[in-house]
């Protein structure tokens, strides 16, 4: 009978009901292929992949595969690095090889640029002592690893780069200098500050959402309202806000000297630090939580606490024992909601966090936009992709995707 | 439910001032930027005079400003013109998947839905950075139609979502009635399954053109001052010289966003009330 039903409603599909079905998908599923997973693809490919110098420098780097890495190279490892660099200067790559060794070695930069313009061939003069003639760093070994190391087609140095590590030229891997150490501890921030935020909108989203979810109707939706409107306002709107009420000058600061709360000369720092990225997250993220809580929340009946209260359960054991467990899929829910989208933010950390206040993704818009070392930009994504990834398989598991609303 | 004794009322007031407070928290600062955006002396903060309600204190020099800013209008057609072109796009595109995905016969429903999800999910940063190392291999950084597919694909998830919700409530036996009534498929889609699905395709539109509307790190990536949109200009605005001009263009985009969330939650009651 169902089955009967199912090929006659099918027969809105011309040519068998899955085919018809799959092309209705298709032409979004090959748009999002192209216009979204191609450029991650495209992405994780930078993370460790890096042609430049091998291109560049092909025969030195040949030679440098039979190199035993203790002793300075060989006369025609000289002559070959001298030439290559040449012609990388002719053919105008050799800034970007530079740039490349330069972040294997830092200080290496000037050495390889000034070694292409200077170099000439010198009769009676062996390559190797010419070559350290323009620069003594062409005698030490680790200037050879450092080439041999940015010329690697296929690197992790990217990958080990963004968690501190970096591989010795004996081939360990060890942490980074000291000075060097960003990443890890950055990562560890945005964990701690996307949990933090996670608890402090769960904190403030619960009691909101029990208030709207069991009002009368006709204040229930005007109590939503105001949880749609922030959700609605621009982003930047919204961090434009924040920027007024916190700052030195600001509406709050004012207020408390008018009030003569605080002086004049000691006004708080609430922004440009790790209080504005917070009160301005919380503020952004706070109706990703209440919107779920607030969807599971409607389909619980009152009934439930009132039955467990005349049972003798005491109001806040009615709560736990009754109430909590029903609201824990709209728990997940907005937390994870909440943390995936904390733990990727950047337009409010770099708008509002000043030096102390920003996240992982603001390493990633900094390589981006301004160091332009895209292959690191590119790892710490790709570090950042796999994390979201999993936490929205989790999401899938506890939760399911299909059942994702909005508002 | 009565109070039952003291604490119960203790309890019940600390939790209504608690809630209140969130309430405050969530809509204060979108409600204290309007006044000062007609602040007459360029300060962020109320003077006396707003606070004395002296009209001499209010003025509409930061709307004039705005407006007579040939950068700001530059910034507004363009966030139109990509807006605009992306929604057309994500809403076709989010549409046609929607009615396949809910259809009962369609294959690996959830990896597909998976898929088709994943840019609301991914950080815009992560995306923002992928498209711009692919777009400028085919040459489309720095054009229009970059940012339209950038933020085209940003918006499809809405879409796909919003108009599957509304086909869920869907009577399959529609179909079978305007078929046994001799329309054909095009037919029964225009005069059936249109109207019905009508307020979340709407919606959805709605939801991918405030997300281009408001986007800003594609465009910072992707974008040249040909491309710069809105919120663009507003990052720079709020980066370099925050003037008061910034808290005009953001009281005119609150009113819009009001505008926009009235119509969803207006299609939403008509959607839900079928």
């Amino acid at each position: 009978m169902s089955s009967n039903r199912q090929a006659e409603a099918d027969t809105f599909f011309l040519s068998g009901p899955q085919l018809r079905a799959v092309g209705l998908v298709l032409p979004l599923v090959a748009f999002i292929g192209l216009t979204f997973i191609a450029p991650l693809a495209t992405m994780l490919s930078r993370s460790v992949y890096d042609p430049v110098v091998a291109d560049a420098l092909p025969a030195t780097l040949d030679l440098l595969q039979d190199w035993d890495g203790v002793h300075i190279p060989p006369e025609p490892a000289f002559e070959a690095i001298a030439r290559e660099l040449r012609r990388a200067r002719q053919e105008r790559t050799l800034g970007r090889v530079a740039t490349r060794i330069n972040r294997v070695h830092g200080g290496l930069r000037s050495v390889i640029t000034r070694t292409a313009r200077r170099v000439r061939e010198a009769e009676g003069l062996s390559w190797r002592d010419t070559l350290v003639g323009v620069h003594a760093a062409w005698d030490d070994v680790q200037t050879w690893h450092a080439i041999r190391h940015a010329g690697e087609r296929f690197t992790a140095r990217h990958y080990l780069h963004a968690l501190d590590l970096e591989r010795r030229s004996d081939g360990r891997i060890a942490p980074r200098p000291d000075e060097y150490r960003v990443y890890v501890s950055l990562l560890w921030r945005t964990l701690v500050v996307s949990l933090s935020l996670t608890g402090l909108c769960l904190l403030l989203g619960y009691p909101v959402a029990y208030l709207i979810a069991h009002a009368p109707p006709q204040r229930a939706s005007l109590l939503l309202l105001l949880v749609l409107v922030p959700f609605w306002t621009s982003l930047l709107v919204r961090t434009t806000a924040w920027i007024v009420l916190l700052q030195t000058q600001g509406v709050i600061n004012s207020t408390l000297v008018a009030l003569g709360l605080i002086a004049d000369e000691s006004r708080l720092a609430m922004i440009y630090n790790m209080t504005g990225t917070m009160v301005a997250m919380t503020h952004v993220l706070l109706p990703f939580m209440v919107l779920p809580l607030y969807a599971v929340m409607r389909t619980i009946p009152r009934l439930h606490m009132s039955a467990a209260a005349s049972l003798g359960a005491s109001t806040v054991q009615a709560f736990w024992r009754v109430y909590w467990p029903q609201t824990l899929p709209g728990v997940g829910a907005g937390s994870l909601l909440v943390f995936i989208l904390a733990i990727g933010y950047y337009i409010t950390p770099a708008l509002v966090g000043g030096q102390s206040g920003q996240l992982i993704s603001n390493m990633i818009a900094y390589h981006m936009q301004s160091s332009l070392n895209w292959g690191l930009a590119a790892a710490i994504g790709g570090l950042l992709l796999a994390f979201v990834l999993v936490l929205y398989l989790v999401y899938d598991r506890l939760v399911g995707i299909e059942r994702m609303r909005l508002g | 439910m009565p109070p039952r004794g003291l604490w119960e009322i203790v309890g019940r007031t600390a939790y209504l001032v608690f809630c209140t407070a969130v309430f405050v928290f969530l809509i204060a600062p979108i409600v204290v930027i309007v006044p000062l955006s007609f602040n007459a002396e360029p300060y962020f903060t109320f003077t006396e005079g707003m606070l004395r309600l002296e009209p001499a204190a209010y003025s509409l020099r930061w709307y004039q400003n705005v407006m007579g800013d040939p950068e700001w209008r530059h910034a507004l057609l363009n966030s139109l013109f990509i807006g605009l072109a992306a929604t057309v796009l994500a809403t076709t595109l989010g549409t046609l998947a929607a009615l396949g995905l809910t259809h009962p016969a369609l294959p690996g429903r959830s990896a597909i839905m998976g898929l088709l999800i994943s840019p609301m999910i991914t950080p815009v940063i992560i995306s923002a950075a992928g498209m711009f190392f692919f777009y400028s291999n085919l040459g489309l950084t720095q054009t229009h139609l970059g940012l339209i597919l950038a933020h085209a694909t940003l918006g499809t998830p809405f879409v796909v979502i919003t108009v599957a919700a509304t086909l869920s409530g869907f009577d399959p036996n529609l179909y079978r009635a305007a078929a046994s009534l001799g329309a054909g498929p095009l037919r029964t889609f225009r005069r059936v399954v249109l109207p019905l699905i009508a307020p979340g395709v709407i919606s959805g539109a709605l939801f991918a053109f405030a997300t281009s509307f408001d986007e800003v790190v594609t465009v910072l990536f992707m974008g040249g001052l040909e491309q710069r949109t809105v919120p663009r200009q507003m990052w720079t605005g709020i980066r370099e010289q925050i003037s008061p001009a910034i808290l005009a263009v953001a009281t005119l985009l609150i009113a819009f966003s009001l505008l926009f969330m009235l119509s969803v939650e207006w299609l939403r009651r008509r959607a839900g009330g079928r």
